[in-house]
């Protein structure tokens, strides 16, 4: 004969105890798991936000074969580029803790509202799980900005202004690139060497974040050197004809032209300012000079034999010769059939570096890769030695100032390495003034929860 | 003075482009009554006949340099086109060096032809539609024309050189005696000047002066009444499409030393053409003529440091500015007929 214990209160008290016993597990999963779009199948989908149109285009495109390269090697295919050369070895060809790395593409169309956008759309709808790529500082700004708020990692691409780990720094977001500081304190000493320490400068800049910033970075650098600002005219982007900017520089008093363009806006303000003569002219006794203080492959290739002795400066370049980089160009070129553009290596780059930081990490978690990121020190990925700074997410590193070639041998050496310019050169404190000063902050990390 | 003076030759090459633009728009606009949003494309396919010229005088045979080396090592491959190599490194050299003189008269019979597939394979399915649908399907025309543009072009600019006899500047001050360095000037600034005075002067010379132009005009004044004379004046106004689209072509192929092409050029230029036509007078030609030198040299004005610090930003916007101003003053705009576009 059986009995049954069953009363009401000990049915309450195996209710309460199964119910906690069931709810358990789900408590202790959604904790480990409130990252936004944790991975949970057996890939990781990474979103490339590029320029497809617009006026930059054709770096965007670079950026995206350069990162469709680095997706290939993280997978395992492929001769493995850079990864056999970088420092750190918690890569092994398997894709990342077990996934495989998949990818989707935005295009930003070097606009604001639209680089947003693509990137929003990439976040919730394609569950990316980090944000990589773009040729411009406006956009960069504002996607990392959202990064921070939707709790994913931003790993900006071509941005050159102060501003991105400056007074715009984010917790969630990081720079390989170098910025306008770091290319005028590259570049003055030269500019010293070659045109001496008494000159005159005339500014043309772009009209906006990254032209200001550049502008203020190139002025006070020239000025430490000796030179006198003659004036600055901020021109609108996409002006294509600039002859009304650059006839009044003749007469300005000025002997150096300091071109703050980028893209299209240089291809044409440097061609122009050829056409009017100004490197053929003499002012104050002396040759007159043009500068273009940030250059590209794709922008030199543009503006052909105008560049031919104009100086400039890059974050890398193919013609480097660290072993790091003959990998990359290797792979690169093998693949595509020329060599990578600068902004190209930055995207692949940083493909491998935020690969590398969850593995190291243990976890997609973006607080923890970016505990990993932080202060983190490499080498084999060009330039040498190279570190994240933690204060502000910026990438230290060598330099180059470049030359536009005097001879060039094909279309892809039109500009020649002057210098490599030693990290310490181009270090600043991160409360620097031009970088938001002491009230610039990182923030919170924020993983989505 | 001498900034003056240089701001006017500046508006000069700029509006010489605008109005180049703007003839062929408002041409069609007075023979077709059709308002063509895909005419600043046409301007950039000219410009694109001239970097194909380019490409094409520039074909080349690739000769091993065991010398050197290229970027993965590999012995240097050193080129050398098929037109040096024909006709011998001087001579051959000229002609890749002439390219966009030689663009312009490859240019002609392509748009000619581009203009004619354009009318009578799309725009004249439209004549009877508002002109909403007009813009709608010339805008949505010009999107498909740049993006092909792109796709096999690529989205960077092209150098295309203008020939080396016309490179460098002139002391234009020094002949007007001011002080040297005063007035600097580009050569091909002033060649293209010159040859939109000449196109300008031909299509009014042709318009005014043979019969064909004459019954255009006729056309033009009343469509109707020359039908019933008998006339094809549809046939007519279709070559006349076709040589708008000419005129914007070779405007194009002209002004790539300017401005190297890149696939959104037309559309910069479209916006800122619809602008002149409707400045000076939807249809009539002086006026599109007038209104592009006119606009062409504010805009000049405005980029000025001068008046750039007395009003930031009116660089940008002087051109609508203006076009508000005179519009509000002469609705018809500069030369505008009546009955125009007020039905």
């Amino acid at each position: 004969m059986s009995t049954s214990n069953f009363t009401r209160r000990g049915l309450m008290k195996t209710g309460a105890a199964t119910g906690a016993g069931l709810a358990l597990p789900t408590i202790f999963t959604s904790a480990a798991s409130a990252f936004t779009n944790e991975p949970t199948g057996d890939t990781v989908t990474f979103g490339f936000n590029v320029p497809q149109t617009g006026p930059y285009a054709e770096e965007g495109l670079d950026e995206l074969r350069a990162q469709e390269l680095a997706v290939e090697h993280i997978n395992g295919m492929g001769d493995g580029g850079m990864l056999n050369t970088f420092s750190s070895k918690a890569l092994d060809g398997t894709g990342i803790l077990g996934k495989k790395v998949d990818f989707v593409t935005g295009d930003t169309q070097t606009k604001t509202d639209a680089a947003r956008a693509s990137a929003r759309s990439m976040i919730e709808k394609d569950g990316v799980i980090m944000i990589n790529g773009g040729s411009s500082s406006g956009p960069a700004v504002a996607v990392q900005a959202l990064c921070q708020e939707a709790g994913i990692i931003s790993m900006a691409g071509l941005t050159h202004s102060n501003d991105t780990t400056g007074k715009d720094r984010k917790r969630n977001g990081f720079r390989h690139f170098f910025n306008a500081y770091m290319s005028g304190a590259a570049l003055g000493p030269v500019l010293k060497e070659v045109y001496g320490t008494d000159r005159r400068a005339y500014h043309l800049t772009a009209d906006y974040t990254w032209g200001w910033t550049q502008q203020e970075s190139i002025q006070a650098s020239t000025e430490a050197i000796g030179w006198e600002t003659v004036n600055n005219v901020l021109t609108p982007v996409g002006a294509g004809d600039f002859s009304s900017y650059i006839t009044p520089v003749l007469n300005s008093g000025a002997d150096v032209l300091i071109l703050n363009h980028y893209g299209g806006d240089m291809v044409n303000s440097l061609t122009q300012a050829v056409q009017f003569g100004l490197r053929d002219a003499e002012a104050n006794g002396k040759n007159f000079e043009v500068i273009v203080p940030l250059y590209s492959e794709l922008m030199a290739a543009g503006a052909g034999e105008n560049i031919q002795g104009v100086y400039g400066s890059m974050n890398w370049n193919w013609q480097l010769q660290d072993e790091g980089t003959k990998a990359f160009v290797k792979s690169f070129g093998e693949k595509y059939g020329f060599p990578p553009s600068g902004s190209a290596h930055t995207c692949y780059v940083q493909t491998l570096l935020y690969a590398d930081a969850v593995a190291r990490a243990g976890s997609f978690n973006p607080c923890a890769v970016v505990e990993a990121l932080e202060d983190f020190e490499f080498d084999g990925m060009g330039n040498g030695p190279t570190l994240y700074r933690a204060e502000d997410h910026q990438c230290f590193k060598d330099v180059l100032v470049m030359k536009g070639a005097e001879n060039p041998t094909s279309e892809y050496d039109n500009l020649e390495i002057v210098e490599i310019t030693p990290v310490e050169q181009v270090t600043y404190a991160p409360d620097h003034p031009m970088f938001g000063g002491a009230e610039a902050s990182l923030g919170e990390c924020n993983d989505g929860t | 003075m001498d900034a003056i003076i240089l701001q006017i030759l500046n508006g000069l090459d700029k509006g010489s482009a605008y109005a180049l633009i703007a003839l062929g728009l408002t041409l069609i606009f007075g023979t077709l009554g059709v308002v063509n949003f895909a005419h600043g494309a046409l301007f950039m396919i000219g410009a694109f006949v001239a970097v194909t010229v380019q490409r094409l005088l520039g074909l080349s045979f690739e000769q091993i340099d065991p010398d050197k080396t290229d970027f993965l090592g590999n012995p240097l491959k050193v080129k050398m086109t098929y037109v040096e190599s024909w006709f011998g490194p001087e001579v051959g050299g000229t002609i890749v060096d002439w390219s966009v003189p030689v663009a312009v008269i490859i240019a002609i019979p392509i748009m000619l032809l581009v203009g004619y597939v354009m009318e009578r394979g799309l725009i004249k399915h439209f004549y009877k539609r508002p002109h909403a649908d007009q813009i709608l399907v010339t805008f949505g025309l010009a999107i498909v024309l740049q993006e092909l543009i792109k796709y096999f072009y690529g989205a960077n600019p092209i150098q295309t050189p203008a020939p080396s006899v016309f490179k460098g500047s002139f002391d234009f001050g020094v002949l007007v005696g001011f002080d040297p360095n005063a007035i600097i000037y580009p050569y091909w600034r002033l060649v293209y000047f010159a040859f939109a005075a000449v196109v300008l002067g031909g299509v009014f010379a042709f318009l005014r002066y043979t019969t064909f132009g004459m019954v255009v005009r006729a056309g033009m004044a009343d469509r109707e009444t020359v039908g019933l004379l008998g006339i094809n004046i549809d046939k007519r106004f279709t070559i006349m499409f076709g040589l708008a689209a000419a005129v914007a072509g070779i405007a194009g192929v002209m002004y790539t030393p300017i401005l190297s092409p890149n696939y959104h050029m037309g559309m910069d230029f479209l916006v800122l053409s619809f602008v002149v036509v409707v400045v000076g007078g939807m249809g009539s030609l002086p006026g599109a003529v007038a209104a592009g030198f006119l606009l062409g040299i504010l805009q000049s004005f405005a980029s000025m440091n001068e008046i750039k610090s007395l009003i930031p930003g009116i660089d940008q916007v002087i051109i609508y500015l203006v076009a508000i101003i005179i519009l509000l003053t002469r609705p018809r705009g500069l030369l505008g007929r009546a009955g125009v576009m007020e039905d």
